[in-house]
């Protein structure tokens, strides 16, 4: 943990496409640091760009207008260094393979030599609690086991950034707060840089150690509100009257996006 | 057959708990058997024999003379002194069929290959292949025979192009139906666009794919036998012409049911091969 070069770092950087014949500006001079092994929640209304913005990080959006910097080098050189996880809204694993085969789907593509990171897929599935699992098919598994298997699928290269898009968001509450705590528990192992979007605002200032929240039309960054809890989140965390009072500063700024 | 797999556990536990257990087996027999094994099998089978009664029946009411319909004896009559003749005509037509079965949904299966590829020449040649479908087969048919000769070319090149256009269109959709989140995830793994094709494209086209051969798998028997209408000496559809114009109605059913028959046969193997692929393929999720 360097914490002086930042594993991402935004500088004015625009996104803007033409929809029937229309300019849509879908994000306008993001500017923002992440550390590395840092941990960033975006919270903000549908349309903000949100995953956008994760999307340029991750090189399946190219920006218009700006500069992003992963890793001290550009997006596309991080992609390919297979130094970004993504875990998506819906789980998209591929339902004619199994738990573990999904899992080592990263093994698969690209160069023969690929390997596991510190984890072999089955450590991992272990990790997110799918132990014994590994044989089974992806409609077998509720929609929290498959979200597991998708984050077992994105950490099994030991990517230095993970990026989560709403991964919780059609999860119910007590899944989603287990999978909350499974969730810190993996980051402070690997200690890799998360990105996570969401769009509860308990969720937000629970997991990060920084709230981004975006406005939307056009979508920009309103303010980035540092979370101050002491020591490690657990259920309790949420009585802290410091978690309720930052859970009500975010609200207002909700309001006024 | 998959209803009396279920049926019988269930039986077994509703009788457990009060009947001694050795008896059980034969008790319950006749209660499935009527229940699940007669609308599956024995109903539809009572339907054809219901049929054939009152075709019959209406052959010997209406005093219908044999040159314009047979009886059915009559029609069965023929199936088996006239088998020789029949199996020697069904052989060719089913090599046709078969082999325009391969090469039509081959090369459907190439062309949406390519479409998927490039949008360029799916909209240079969509359009065409969409005007040529529209062509109805007994027109594509006499010009295929000018084109090919007289041999077994023309009619596997008709049974190829009657395959050809509903398995591009499926596998075209087949192969553009991906989830659109497993399409970013590829991308984020630096996946090229072979492994792209053959890793999420491929399976996910796959159901897409079987429910087109099943069509392919009767209209390629279509094709084989309209191709032999024309100038053809042997094959079902030859036989047909032949005994239509002899008004030998006995031979004339008794050709049109092997064709039904070659028909249902190759159906039923595609339809085999489907339930064994979609174990695997189907999908599923969502």
């Amino acid at each position: 943990m360097s914490g002086l070069k930042p594993a991402i770092a935004f500088e004015q950087v625009g996104v803007r496409f033409s929809r029937g014949g229309r300019d849509v500006v879908a994000l306008e001079n993001a500017s923002f640091e992440v550390p590395e092994s840092g941990f960033m929640t975006l919270l903000g209304p549908s349309g903000c760009g949100k995953s956008t913005l994760l999307r340029i990080v991750a090189d399946i959006i190219r920006p218009s207008s700006g500069k992003v910097s992963i890793l001290g080098e550009t997006s596309a050189e991080a992609r390919r260094a297979r130094n970004i996880g993504f875990v998506f809204q819906d789980a998209a694993l591929l339902p004619w393979l199994t738990v573990i085969d999904n899992v080592r789907l990263p093994l698969q593509i690209g160069r023969s030599d690929r390997r596991e990171g510190r984890h072999t897929a089955e450590e991992l599935l272990a990790l997110v609690g799918l132990a014994g699992r590994e044989q089974d098919f992806p409609h077998e598994l509720s929609g929290g086991m498959r979200q597991r298997v998708s984050i077992a699928r994105a950490l099994l290269q030991e990517p230095r950034i993970l990026l989560m898009d709403e991964p919780f968001g059609a999860l119910d509450e007590i899944t989603r707060d287990r999978l909350n705590d499974v969730l810190l528990h993996i980051w402070r192992e690997t200690e890799t840089t998360v990105l996570f979007v969401t769009h509860s605002i308990q969720e937000a200032a629970y997991l990060g150690q920084s709230v981004m929240v975006l406005a939307a039309r056009p979508g920009r960054v309103r303010e980035i509100v540092p979370v101050e809890l002491q020591g490690p989140r657990s259920s309790s965390t949420r009585e802290l009257p410091a978690f309720i009072k930052l859970c009500g500063q975010l609200r207002r700024i909700l309001e006024t996006c | 057959m998959n209803k009396d797999q279920t049926a019988m556990p269930l039986e077994h536990a509703s009788s457990g708990d009060g009947v001694s257990l050795p008896d059980a087996p034969q008790a319950i027999r006749p209660t499935v058997f009527v229940r699940e094994r007669l609308p599956g099998v024995m109903l539809p089978v009572t339907g054809v024999i219901v049929f054939i009664v009152l075709w019959w029946f209406a052959i010997r009411f209406f005093h219908i003379k044999p040159y314009i319909a047979p009886s059915p004896d009559a029609v069965a009559a023929t199936l088996f002194n006239k088998r020789w003749i029949l199996l020697q005509n069904l052989w060719p037509t089913a090599v046709e069929a078969i082999c325009g079965f391969l090469l039509g949904n081959g090369m459907a299966i190439v062309v949406a290959t390519v479409f998927v590829h490039s949008r360029t020449l799916e909209r240079a040649f969509f359009p065409i292949m969409v005007l040529l479908n529209s062509v109805p087969v007994v027109a594509k048919a006499p010009i295929l025979v000018l084109l090919l000769g007289n041999g077994l070319a023309p009619k596997i090149g008709i049974a190829a192009i009657v395959c050809f256009f509903p398995t591009l269109v499926n596998m075209a959709r087949g192969l553009e139906s991906v989830n659109p989140q497993a399409l970013e995830l590829m991308h984020v793994l630096s996946a090229t666009r072979g492994e792209v094709f053959t890793r999420l494209r491929l399976p996910t086209a796959v159901p897409y794919l079987f429910s087109a051969l099943k069509v392919a798998a009767s209209t390629s028997v279509v094709g084989a036998i309209v191709g032999e209408w024309i100038g053809s000496q042997y094959g079902i559809g030859a036989l047909i012409i032949q005994a239509t114009y002899n008004f030998d109605s006995r031979l004339l059913y008794a050709t049109v049911i092997c064709g039904s028959v070659l028909s249902v046969l190759f159906f039923s193997i595609i339809r085999t091969a489907e339930r064994v692929c979609a174990r695997r393929y189907e999908t599923r999720e969502r």
